[in-house]
């Protein structure tokens, strides 16, 4: 068995446009949620997101690229474009013949969709653009970094909803590791911020109107985001021998099926899923430093996931950090394990553990450090990113400092 | 039909019982519906009465729709349909 390290990574979300803004903004506990400027707004009840602003697609990508990307694969090339970039590697010649993408969306092109009903619904239009299919489609933005980038390896996009870019970052984990392929771009992107995909989610009754609280007692549900986030995963021994940079090591995962509802976690999917990856990677729970929280910021998740956090690591769990960084970005659905890892990222390499913040009032229900409001300095051997989904479906990484 | 009849019909089709089945006093578990059929039913109600329905599932007991009965969600509904439709 192979170890991977992280040699690259790139994001665009409401944080920033790059890794260095992103984790600045975290350290900062910035909060990168507000108004939602989108077509319709004044028909939504919820009107807030964590959008991403000041973007301006046609500074970057040109025409004929603008008629074949929806907003998640814009997203998705300019987060590929940093991490490739970082991690130094080019692909040829065999490493391009194995290397390949792996990401994870919940919703694809949304926007897409939005728009091309609207034309056809409201404007009562009988002809669509030649390029819907190819646009919307949830592979679209791995197909597009694999022809940017040359990867003719294994490439597919995983679709679990809000677990979507852990079960992908896995999967390519898991590729990397058993020595199918040296390097595996993955990660994920989420763009659902327009009318069709807020009324959607307004219609659970789960979101809040004026802020994301994780772990607060006056929490009111869930604020979605928007962005991606990619990395480069590399076979360690690969990596070394050119020399690469290395942001972090991972160490293992667990993917899990809660088998019982479509929308309420259980505790003991989670917790399997916990405990799963750190028996995969043979780590022992009390060197566990820091979380970062699935933290959705609705009753329903975060008292399960405390609760569960609390099964698995019994009386260790008042020793560690858990964070929910959502709490500054919002929650990018499909792209949201992506986002956070890199707080996992920074914790290990910078010790620096990002903050909760909106926090005001402790629950008793959420009794552990949740590092509120400020981020902290502290030496962290080892970090698990917890993702768990609508449909049941859980998926935790292990990371561990290099 | 009056208010409380149409909102019992409604709570019955989600809880797959009889209207007859239903009684005012009953809360929402002893019929047997969940937070999923809750959210459900706080639909079927805005659609048939044309009115909308403050209602957060993080914080059920935070809104002012009160849920604890049958008897409390149809009053609630009805000041609802008073205040919303003048």
């Amino acid at each position: 068995m192979n170890r991977v390290v992280i040699t690259g990574a790139g994001t665009i979300n409401a944080l920033g446009g790059s890794v260095p803004a992103t984790l600045e903004a975290m350290r900062e506990g910035r909060c990168g949620i507000g108004p939602l400027s989108l077509r319709d707004v004044e028909r939504l009840n919820v009107r807030i997101g964590g959008q991403v602003r000041d973007f301006a697609p046609e500074d970057v990508f040109n025409r004929q690229q603008m008629a074949l990307y929806d907003r998640f694969t814009q997203f998705t090339l300019i987060a590929a474009r940093e991490a490739i970039l970082q991690s130094g590697l080019e692909f040829n010649g065999d490493l391009a013949n194995k290397a390949g993408v792996v990401l994870g969306t919940a919703g694809g092109g949304v926007t897409t969709w939005d728009e091309n009903y609207r034309a056809v619904y409201e404007e009562g239009k009988n002809r669509v653009h030649p390029f819907v299919v190819p646009k919307l489609m949830n592979n679209a933005a791995a197909s597009h970094v694999s022809m940017e980038w040359n990867l003719k390896g294994p490439s597919f996009t995983v679709a679990t909803a809000c677990a979507s870019s852990n079960h992908a970052m896995a999967q390519a984990f898991a590729m990397v590791r058993s020595g199918m392929s040296p390097v595996m771009v993955t990660g994920g992107s989420e763009s659902m911020l327009c009318f069709g995909g807020v009324k959607a989610w307004e219609g659970l009754r789960v979101m809040s109107k004026d802020a994301c609280r994780p772990f607060s007692a006056n929490r009111n549900g869930m604020v979605q985001g928007e962005g991606a986030g990619v990395f480069v995963f590399e076979e360690y021994e690969h990596a070394r021998a050119r020399g690469a940079e290395i942001m972090a090591e991972v160490a293992g995962f667990a993917m899990t099926s809660d088998a019982a509802d479509i929308v309420m976690p259980s505790k003991q999917g989670a917790a399997r899923a916990m405990a799963g990856a750190l028996a995969d990677a043979r780590i022992d729970r009390d060197e566990v430093g820091y979380i970062n929280a699935h933290g959705t910021g609705t009753a329903a998740n975060d008292k399960t996931e405390c609760a569960a956090v609390a099964d698995v690591f019994g009386h260790h769990a008042d020793d560690l950090m858990i964070s929910s960084t959502k709490s500054m970005h919002g929650h990018l659905i499909g792209g949201t394990g992506a986002v956070e890892l890199l707080a996992c990222i920074m914790a290990l390499r910078d010790g620096i553990v990002a903050p909760t913040i909106g926090y005001q009032e402790p629950d008793p229900e959420c009794a552990l450090d949740v590092v509120p409001n400020e981020a902290r300095e502290a030496r962290v051997e080892v970090a698990l990113s917890n993702a768990f989904a609508f449909g049941g479906l859980n998926a935790v990484l292990a990371l561990r400092k290099v | 039909m009056d208010v409380q009849a149409r909102v019992i019909a409604i709570l019955a089709e989600q809880a797959v019982l009889e209207p007859s089945d239903v009684n005012a006093t009953d809360s929402l578990e002893d019929i047997g519906i969940d937070s999923l059929g809750l959210v459900e039913s706080i639909f079927a109600i805005e659609e048939a009465f044309d009115i909308e329905v403050p209602f957060n599932a993080n914080a059920p007991q935070d809104s002012d729709f009160d849920i604890s009965t049958v008897a409390s969600i149809a009053k609630a509904v009805a000041k609802l349909i008073k205040d919303q439709k003048p």
